[in-house]
């Protein structure tokens, strides 16, 4: 799923492991839902959005609004 | 890298459990081979090796249970998958190719092995199509 973390997370000067440690996961689960190879659980997805303060759609991309737009 | 906690509790058993079955599986090599058991003990000897990797098994899944990081436990999974994939196959391949007489007979247990290497297959294929890879 396309999202925002990257830039979120550079904003802060975050490196992968500082907010895998934040998040309580491994660097390669940060990875992973950066890259948008692994979409997060619904807890893991409101755990980054409380971390960043942030609403969940402000960081993650809905799909169906994105193949919306590309309509 | 750095391991998860479940991931370091599922290495050292799988360290003991590996160790537990060569302190298993040589006595019974070694008795069978020189004709020194027979009867009710047998067949203690012989189901003995069997019980580490019933712990094997059950390791797995504990790490399943265990691990919190969500996408580590879903690499496993896929792992398992694979691994589970592979092995019913090629049973259900030898089974029917051993029915009629294609080929030899081969001890169940070998289905466990090709499961095992079925788990090497699954990080593999995780490490080729998410680029991540836990070990086996």
């Amino acid at each position: 799923m396309e999202n925002r973390l990257r830039i979120l997370r550079a904003e802060r000067n975050w490196s992968q492991q500082d907010l895998a440690e934040k998040l309580e996961v491994s660097r390669q689960s940060v990875n992973a839902v950066e890259t948008g190879k692994y979409d997060p659980s619904l807890p893991l997805a409101f755990r980054i959005a409380e971390l960043f303060a942030l609403p969940i759609e402000e960081i993650f991309v809905s799909p169906s609004r994105r193949s919306s737009k590309a309509i | 890298m750095s391991l998860s906690p479940a991931t370091k509790r599922y290495n050292l058993r799988m360290i003991w459990l590996w160790l537990l079955y060569a302190a298993f599986l040589l006595p019974a090599v070694y008795s069978f081979k020189h004709r020194l058991v027979s009867g009710e003990f047998a067949y203690v000897l012989a189901v003995l090796p069997a019980i580490p990797i019933i712990g094997v098994f059950a390791t797995v899944g504990r790490y399943l249970v265990e691990e919190s990081d969500e996408y580590l436990r879903m690499l496993m999974v896929r792992q398992t998958l694979w691994a589970g994939a592979i092995a019913l196959s090629l049973a259900t391949v030898w089974g029917f190719l051993e029915s009629f007489d294609l080929v030899s007979h081969i001890a169940s247990y070998y289905i466990a092995v090709v499961w095992f290497f079925g788990l090497a297959v699954g990080a593999i294929i995780n490490r080729l199509t998410l680029g991540d890879g836990r070990p086996c």
